[in-house]
């Protein structure tokens, strides 16, 4: 019951709507329920709604986590 | 993410669990409560790879099409079938459910109803706003990742004066469902996975009293493969140093303390009440409900379907069907008699083999390897 | 069953249990009993015909007129005929404008010079307003035989060939719907698959085109009639970015998404990078892929089976319903 999407913000509205893009492809949601997320943040979007704001720091923090974790095992 | 799904670094977690597991006194058996951690398990392979690290993952009712009473479903096919001129917008995943009016996705509207497939209950509050002329009954079934865009489209709805829309609820909270199946005792859980993204609204606070009552250790998991390989390997941490708590390893998407603001549209629009879970009975204030002031909103009130939703009592199911024991992981889908010979895939007999999280319909697509007769 | 419910129309198993139940009793043809997309018939003619009732009638890449025409001179080549004249049947609703008309006669002949048929012959009807959706188009086409494509030819070792990536005409006509709030850059697949009548000499054993259930409703089939079980390989399969993105955001799976101008080709072991290398040559085959094979190391008989890109093994069934955007 959890599908969701990291997507990154490209165009916030007054209403509260918005758009952010995924991938290339730009869909349109409701960031009302985070109203602290400016354009450029990225954020979880689950059905037509944005959840969370995605730490950006954490995410590369993890990014970099597993990559290390690839090349060591390449050695 | 593609480092998140890389084969390598599955594996070498895989490692490490399966050193730890080794070191516990029994094989642990981990919950998982979240159909789309069930996907990402069989999707990735990760259950059997997890049993020979170990470990055994167990699906719990982590599924809100499986868990919503037949009598709901009905409502809703009686919403579209028997009033004309109305459109009954909902997930998709709620479409297929087998109930004895068949599913809603096979029923054939009255005279200008129709069925309308939605990603975003905003989807049905534009619709109502569109053609005022046109009644919208938005079926609105989910956890807490989904209940708070819910909660908001019913504040706008209200705020509007909409007159033409209105919502036919199936709002489910997990925390209690945790509680009751560790109450029933039914089966020994030693770990918890948590659902990263309901844990997105309630953080990490409402587990807790797994942790301190129980003495069970959790985390709460990202959606990759990667992401709940960390989980386990958390809780497996948690259990070799005798510690419970609640580990979050999806900080990355999510902290501890969750989306106040999501909890509180949630709280203004809707109130707790004990709601009939399909195959886990009546739990204590597992289920929302419309509060006063946006009773007007609610579809069972104005369709006259209070009667059959409050009534709940879900003896539907058809014969034979286990569904029930399945979403309380006491027993695996092959251990129902009907799974994989009469309940399949193109003729379910049970919700679990219809919804996509279903964790029947998941087991019978990802199965066990299949090896040729030799 | 007592009503004809929309369920019955989306081409999986409820369908082909209706043409089972209903249809085939019904006539007792042995040439309607195959149920083949296009029939041969004595004299070296094969025919077909099939009905266009696409909402909305345009879409990035395509319209009705369209898929009116590719669509049934696919049907004539992936079953071994060459197309070569079509019948044009439109059933037009009260208040069409004619502009829109016009687009639709444009598109239709603009595809049929691209797909060198003739349209030769036809009707038109107009219905009451709200008896029928703006256009309804049924062609029906006739080919010359090139093949007699027989699944008891297909053998252990044989590979699958998908002509290109999934799935986009699904997205754009869900886009073009305004459904889901998504916006892409995708487009209709819709296309001829002339380019591949040549295969046939160049040894192809069979080919089906890849519509509405998409590729795993199509291989199913397949499957069903073979002795061996099949094997895909989901890193194999091409994806446009934008049916990636759609499928992860809507939860959709691109195998069971239609497309409009893909086939998937059954080709001998041997004879496979060939025939991979001829279709990759034309333009509308650039990203085709040995995405599979007939085998019989994993799996059982009428089994479809799908090794996942993280090893792991997957049952892809028929879809056996309308596609479906999921939140879980």
């Amino acid at each position: 019951m959890c599908l969701a999407v990291p997507a990154k913000i490209v165009r916030l509205e007054e209403s509260g709507q918005g758009t952010a893009s995924y991938m290339g492809s730009e869909v349109r949601a409701n960031f009302s329920l985070v109203p602290r997320a400016r354009p450029g943040d990225w954020v979880i979007i689950h059905a037509g709604f944005a959840i969370s704001i995605v730490d950006a720091r954490e995410a590369r923090e993890t990014l970099r986590l597993f990559k290390e974790m690839a090349a060591t095992d390449r050695r | 993410m593609k480092e998140l799904r890389d084969p390598a670094v599955l594996r070498r977690l895989l490692d490490e669990i399966g050193a730890k597991a080794g070191l516990l006194r029994r094989t642990p058996r981990l919950m998982e409560v979240c159909g789309t951690h069930t996907m990402t398990l069989f999707k990735h392979g990760l259950t059997p790879m997890l049993a020979e690290a170990g470990v055994e993952m167990v699906s719990g009712p982590g599924c809100p099409v499986c868990i919503t009473p037949n009598a709901v479903h009905e409502a809703a096919i009686a919403a579209v079938t028997r009033t004309e001129g109305l459109t009954l917008a909902a997930f998709g995943d709620m479409t297929r459910v087998p109930t004895r009016k068949g599913s809603l996705q096979a029923a054939v509207p009255a005279a200008g109803s129709r069925l309308r497939i939605v990603y975003s209950p905003e989807e049905a509050l534009d619709e109502a706003r569109r053609e005022p002329g046109r009644q919208v009954v938005f079926f609105g079934a989910g956890f807490e990742t989904t209940i708070p865009g819910i909660a908001y489209t019913a504040k706008r709805a209200a705020a509007e004066g909409l007159r033409n829309f209105s919502i036919l609820p199936a709002l489910w909270l997990i925390p209690p469902a945790l509680r009751a199946i560790l109450d029933a005792g039914e089966i020994a859980v030693d770990g918890f996975i948590y659902p990263g993204h309901v844990s997105a609204v309630i953080g990490a606070a409402p587990y807790e009293f797994v942790a301190r009552d129980y003495g069970i250790p959790g985390a709460i998991a990202g959606f990759e493969p990667g992401d709940m390989l960390l989980g386990v390997r958390s809780v497996l941490d948690q259990a070799l140093a005798g510690r419970a708590e609640v580990a979050l390893e999806y900080g990355r998407a999510i902290g501890r303390e969750g989306n106040a603001v999501a909890r509180a549209l949630m709280d203004e629009v809707f109130e707790p009440f004990d709601a009939v879970w399909r195959g886990l009975g009546k739990i204590p204030g597992s289920g929302l409900r419309f509060r006063a002031e946006y009773a007007g909103l609610d579809a069972g009130r104005r369709w006259g379907m209070a009667a059959e939703t409050a009534e709940m009592a879900d003896a539907s199911d058809l014969a034979g069907c286990r569904c029930g024991e399945v979403l309380r992981g006491v027993i695996r889908p092959a251990g129902c008699p009907l799974f994989s010979k009469r309940c399949r895939p193109d003729s379910p007999l049970g919700p679990c083999m219809v919804s996509f999280e279903g964790a029947c319909l998941i087991h019978f697509k990802y199965g066990p390897v299949r090896r040729a007769r030799s | 069953m007592t009503k004809i419910s929309l369920e019955l129309g989306s081409g999986g198993r409820l369908m082909r249990d209706f043409l089972a139940a209903k249809i085939v009793p019904a006539f007792r043809d042995p040439l309607l009993g195959e149920l083949a997309d296009a029939t041969h018939l004595p004299g070296g003619i094969a025919l077909t015909t099939d009905s266009y009732v696409v909402d909305p009638l345009f879409f990035p890449g395509g319209d009705i007129g369209t898929l009116a025409v590719n669509g049934t001179v696919n049907d004539l080549v992936v079953a071994g005929a060459e197309p070569r004249f079509l019948s044009l049947a439109l059933i037009l609703e009260e208040g069409l404008e004619a502009e829109v008309l016009d687009r639709v006669i444009g598109s239709i002949r603009t595809a049929a010079k691209r797909a060198r048929v003739r349209i030769v012959t036809g009707d038109t009807k107009v219905v009451r307003r709200g008896q029928g959706d703006k256009v309804f188009i049924n062609t029906a086409g006739i080919g010359r035989t090139v093949a007699r494509p027989r699944l008891e030819r297909v053998r252990r070792g044989d590979k699958l060939i998908l002509t290109g990536t999934l799935g986009d005409h699904s997205l754009a006509v869900m886009l073009a719907r305004g459904d889901f709030g998504l916006r892409s850059s995708v487009r209709s697949d819709c296309a001829p698959l002339v380019f591949l009548l040549p295969l046939w000499r160049a040894g192809a054993r069979w080919m089906r085109d890849v519509t509405r259930g998409g590729l795993a409703t199509v291989l199913s089939e397949l499957v069903e009639r073979l002795p061996y079980p099949v094997l895909i390989e989901e890193d194999a399969v091409p994806l446009s970015r934008p049916v990636r993105a759609a499928s992860e955001l809507l939860g959709i799976d691109p195998l069971y998404m239609a497309c409009e101008g893909k086939a998937v080709i059954v080709a001998p072991a041997a004879k496979a990078a060939g025939i991979l290398a001829r279709v990759r040559r034309h333009p509308l085959g650039r990203r085709a892929a040995v995405i599979g094979e007939v085998q019989d190391r994993v799996g059982r008989p009428g089994e479809l089976l799908l090794r996942t890109a993280a090893g792991g093994l997957r049952l892809l069934e028929p879809l056996t319903s309308e596609l479906l955007p999921r939140i879980c």
